[in-house]
């Protein structure tokens, strides 16, 4: 490519300050206009939790919830979240927010190789926040965008019904 | 009164137990530690420049822009890898007469798919290793593509490998009985071709691998995602003449690998070398669109099988032509005639029939390689063999269960020796099929599917048996040469207070091998199962062995486990002996304690045990000497391969106006001999079978004309979600193997084997009364409608 024009890598070697709200704390990151949000957060912000699966929104695992809504970090570039409150699977786990799904996730071993979890997790974590009692065929439909090689996804859905059960009768989500 | 004491009664009675998984906690928080997230000092990164050809010549590549550009490190070409490894051939020598040309991590002169890997670049990111890939000029001079198996065969058509007399890798032949006089006094014969086509595994992590060479100490560490770190030190060790050992692998946590991530991958080959080359760490994971295009791919089979019944329905006879299309090479080091050999040896294998032959043809093309993923060959011999048996049932006028019943092998009549040449031990086909009965509710579907026909909706319902290859002996892989061992070995270490360490070659993919090592250890030791920590996948710390594949990990490494320790505990209790003054075998262990074996009194905690022969072993008898570190090995004996079996149901309903397919219900009833953790085992289960529905109804690499794969993203290449996956019901039969202590085979492989033979025969229950019927799959909705004659 003989005619390559020079200006390109000026254009990639920019970067272009970003200031958000990780997981509770005020970051500011140095990136580089083209870097997806997935990236920043898994490698400068080392959270390691949020995982690139398809990097183009088509299998959930980068899922986090961006200003209390679960968007694909992939999909994103960093730039585009300046400002934004960022909630990843490391700080809904120490908040304790979804501590229960958590749980019975484990109890039900909902999870094999653990890759598609996180964006599960995150999914599932909105679900319940929107509908408190969803049927079987709700949760199916809310995951359709979470994909997952191992489970078969039952133990999944059994999980988020059990919770989904147990916070209506705890009275605690309304 | 209470229920009669099982032996889950017993205390730290693991084996049998649904408990969760000990290292799932982390996943869930998001401290998963998988290769794609590891960074290491002066780590640099890989991207690879691939070929846009299916076949071509390479007539030039500049690649001095993409030097200049900074931050770059290295570009790579063939002849600089060639320099310093040595070429790979995927043949093994009990496939006899299998050819495949030599491989090296990126080619010298020729592509031979789309996609392949021709130029390596090394860079501060992978984006400006991305960027430099652009700068990169590569001349190709376009070879003629054979890009179907049809092509493949012509005679005087293209040739793949220059100097080879045609595109034929391997052929094999099996002929049993006496096949022509059976078809020839048969009431009955069926007939069909199937196609079967290419998936692949979709691992949501993809490839992933750190390799840091250390110049000064002359060793080599990868960090690889993979089932097989041991084959894979002896591989980088041999290729790249480090000595064995100071080659290192490290498998931690993986994204899936189904088979997938134990191959031999040309870039995972080139990242080792590149790190050699730069004597510093150098990571590579693929991307979605690379591993789309360099993953091993699986099936693309053509069979032509007939199947001859006396005029009772019994069966007496199949006859099979196997074609199997490859890539341009036969995969490394386990080869890709693998899975052809198991469709023609699984092929009617729940069967009780005498007369049998079998043509495998196994054919080069310029595609990406296929090779080993889960259930290899099963799905494909299953679908074929089921199919006929229902045609079959149809033309002699007997329901799919019937037929079913009439010709499975009794329960009774084992040992048997199927006509394709393998030994069942011991199998339960037939009370597998009389619970599947049950938990189908079979009479209220076959009742339910009447009314609604009636009504214009159209239920299908489909059943397949099969069997399972588990445990592997050196028959599947050793005696042909190949490197990977069928033992493993385990040390298992009581420390200073009182836990155990388990050390152990089988590897952990997710399916929880860790689990089910700890909760056998524990039982056998007499403690709780959070005093045993399971450690696996490191080459300098795990002793050598097969580690986990084809069904392994329960049946040979599970049992490594029980006889490890069960060593340790004998040792522990000669300890406790000269200290308590007792005879050994008047003590036992329960919750970490030593007892009274008679009355389960406590004597002494093995915590003390431990305290005094590390710490006052002076205390002990003059000459003692505690050996409180176990080591053990086990490699299976008795028959070469652990054979397991059951039966799958499925319920469908056909939209006979758009085509598509709505899973109803699955079911399954398997055996896999000694359950450890039925939680586990049914996750297995599940999880397989959604692996085959996804095959069934939605999974293809659709290639054109010109070798190009069309679909390879994850918005084109469909894979099974939540939304259109049934609820599955699971039972089991238990028929343990006598030829170990433990009695485990494996299970990984049960779920996906049947799944997309259940749903051929079910759609195709499900369109009998329009005279249509399908021999393919994925049975996409254009298919079906195809058959209905509407498209």
């Amino acid at each position: 490519m003989s005619g390559f024009d020079e200006s390109l890598l000026d254009d990639a070697d920019e970067t272009v300050r970003v200031r958000f709200v990780v997981n509770g704390r005020k970051v500011a990151c140095e990136v580089a206009p083209r870097e997806t949000l997935v990236d920043c957060l898994r490698n400068a912000l080392e959270l390691t939790g949020t995982h690139a699966g398809c990097e183009m929104g088509a299998c959930g695992a980068c899922l986090v919830q961006l200003d209390g809504q679960a968007v694909h970090a992939c999909l994103m570039f960093t730039v585009q979240a300046d400002g934004a409150r960022i909630d990843t699977i490391e700080g809904l786990t120490e908040s304790g927010v979804i501590a229960d799904l958590q749980a019975e996730f484990h109890r039900r071993n909902a999870l094999q190789c653990g890759f598609c979890t996180p964006g599960m997790l995150v999914n599932a974590h909105e679900l319940l926040s929107r509908v408190t009692q969803p049927s079987r065929e709700e949760i199916r439909d809310a995951l359709s965008g979470n994909y997952c090689r191992c489970t078969g996804y039952e133990a999944i859905v059994d999980a988020i019904d059990a919770v989904a059960k147990a916070r209506s009768e705890s009275g605690g989500a309304t | 009164m209470s229920a009669p004491l099982t032996s889950l009664d017993r205390p730290n009675s693991y084996i049998g137990r649904s408990v969760p998984r000990p290292n799932a906690k982390r996943l869930l928080a998001g401290r998963g530690r998988y290769v794609s997230d590891l960074r290491l000092p002066r780590m640099l990164h890989a991207a690879f420049l691939r070929s846009p050809h299916a076949h071509a010549k390479i007539i030039s590549i500049d690649v001095a822009q993409a030097r200049a550009l900074e931050g770059v490190h290295l570009v790579a070409i063939g002849a600089d890898l060639a320099k310093i490894c040595t070429p790979w051939t995927g043949t093994l020598d009990h496939f006899k007469g299998m050819t495949s040309a030599p491989q090296l991590p990126l080619p010298l002169d020729r592509v031979v798919w789309a996609g392949q890997a021709v130029v390596a670049v090394v860079a501060e990111s992978r984006a400006i290793a991305e960027d430099a890939l652009e700068l990169i000029e590569i001349d190709y001079e376009d070879l003629p593509v054979v890009a179907d198996i049809d092509s493949a065969r012509e005679a005087g058509g293209p040739l793949i490998n220059p100097g080879s007399g045609n595109n034929v890798c391997f052929r094999s032949q099996l002929d049993n009985g006496s096949v022509d006089d059976a078809f020839a006094h048969a009431a009955h014969v069926v007939e069909e071709e199937f196609c079967f086509g290419r998936h692949t595994a979709v691992t949501l992590e993809p490839r992933a691998i750190v390799a840091e060479y250390d110049p000064a100490a002359g060793a080599l560490t990868v960090h690889h995602a993979t089932q097989t770190p041991y084959q894979f030190q002896d591989l980088y060790s041999r290729h790249y003449g480090i000595p064995e050992a100071r080659v290192r692998v490290i498998a931690t946590d993986i994204g899936g690998s189904f088979g997938m991530k134990l191959h031999v991958y040309h870039e995972d080959m080139a990242v080792v070398g590149l790190s050699i080359l730069l004597g510093r760490p150098v990571k590579y994971v693929a991307d979605r669109m690379e591993s789309f295009v360099s993953d091993i791919h699986a099936r693309d089979h053509r069979v032509r099988a007939r199947m001859a019944l006396d005029a009772e329905g019994e069966i007496l006879a199949m006859d099979v032509l196997d074609l199997t299309a490859i890539g341009a090479f036969s995969t490394y080091p386990r080869t890709s005639v693998v899975e052809g050999n198991q469709v023609i040896r699984l092929m009617g294998a729940p069967y009780r029939f005498k007369n049998y032959r079998a043509t495998l043809e196994v054919i080069f093309q310029n595609k990406v390689q296929t090779s080993q993923y889960r259930a290899v060959g099963h799905p494909i011999a299953c679908a074929v063999t089921e199919r006929l048996v229902d045609m079959a049932a149809v033309k002699l006028g007997l329901d799919p269960l019937a037929i079913r019943a009439q010709n499975l092998i009794a329960d009774d009549a084992y040992p048997q020796t199927s006509p394709t040449g393998y030994r069942f031990e011991a199998l339960s086909h037939q009370a597998c099929l009389k619970r599947l009965h049950e938990i189908m509710d079979y009479d209220a579907l076959r009742a339910e599917q009447a009314e609604l026909r009636k009504s214009g909706v159209y239920h299908g319902i489909g059943i397949a048996a099969f069997v399972e290859i588990t445990n592997p002996s050196p028959a599947f892989y050793g005696v042909g040469g190949a490197r990977i061992s069928s033992q493993d070995g385990a040390i298992l270490s009581l420390t200073p207070s009182g836990e155990v360490r388990c050390l152990i070659s089988v590897t952990e993919q997710g399916q929880g091998t860790e689990a089910i090592i700890s909760q056998i250890v524990a039982d056998q030791l007499g403690l709780a199962q959070e005093h045993v920590k399971v450690i696996t996948g490191d080459t300098e710390v795990t002793p050598h062995g097969g580690a986990t594949w084809a069904c392994r990990g329960a049946g040979i490494g599970g049992e490594t486990a029980l006889q490890a320790a069960r060593a340790l505990r004998r040792n522990i209790l000669e300890i406790a002996a000269l200290i308590l003054q007792e005879q050994p075998s008047a003590l036992d262990i329960i919750d970490g304690e030593v007892v009274d074996a008679g009355t389960r009194n406590q004597r002494m905690p093995i915590s003390e045990i431990a305290r005094i022969a590390y710490f006052r072993s002076d205390t002990l008898p003059p000459g003692t000497q505690a050996q409180l570190t176990v080591s053990h090995h086990f490699a299976p004996q008795g028959y070469p391969f652990a054979f397991t079996n059951g039966i799958q149901g499925c319920s469908l309903e056909v939209d006979v106006e758009t085509g598509f397919i709505k899973m109803l219900k699955h079911f399954i009833v398997e055996d896999c001999g000694r359950v450890i953790n039925p939680m586990l085992v049914d996750e297995q289960l599940r999880g397989g079978i959604v692996q085959g529905l996804g095959a069934a109804l939605f999974e293809e690499c659709r290639y054109s004309e010109t070798g190009q794969l069309v679909n390879g993203s994850l918005a084109d290449y469909l894979v099974p979600m939540p939304m259109e996956m049934p609820d599955i019901v699971i039972a089991h039969v238990e028929t343990p193997t006598a030829d170990t202590e433990l009695g485990a085979k494996g299970c990984g492989e049960a779920g996906t084997a049947a799944a997309s033979a259940c749903v051929l025969n079910a759609v195709n229950d499900a369109l009998t009364p329009f005279n249509a019927t399908i021999n393919s799959i994925p049975i996409t909705p254009a298919k079906v409608l195809k058959a209905l004659k509407r498209f």
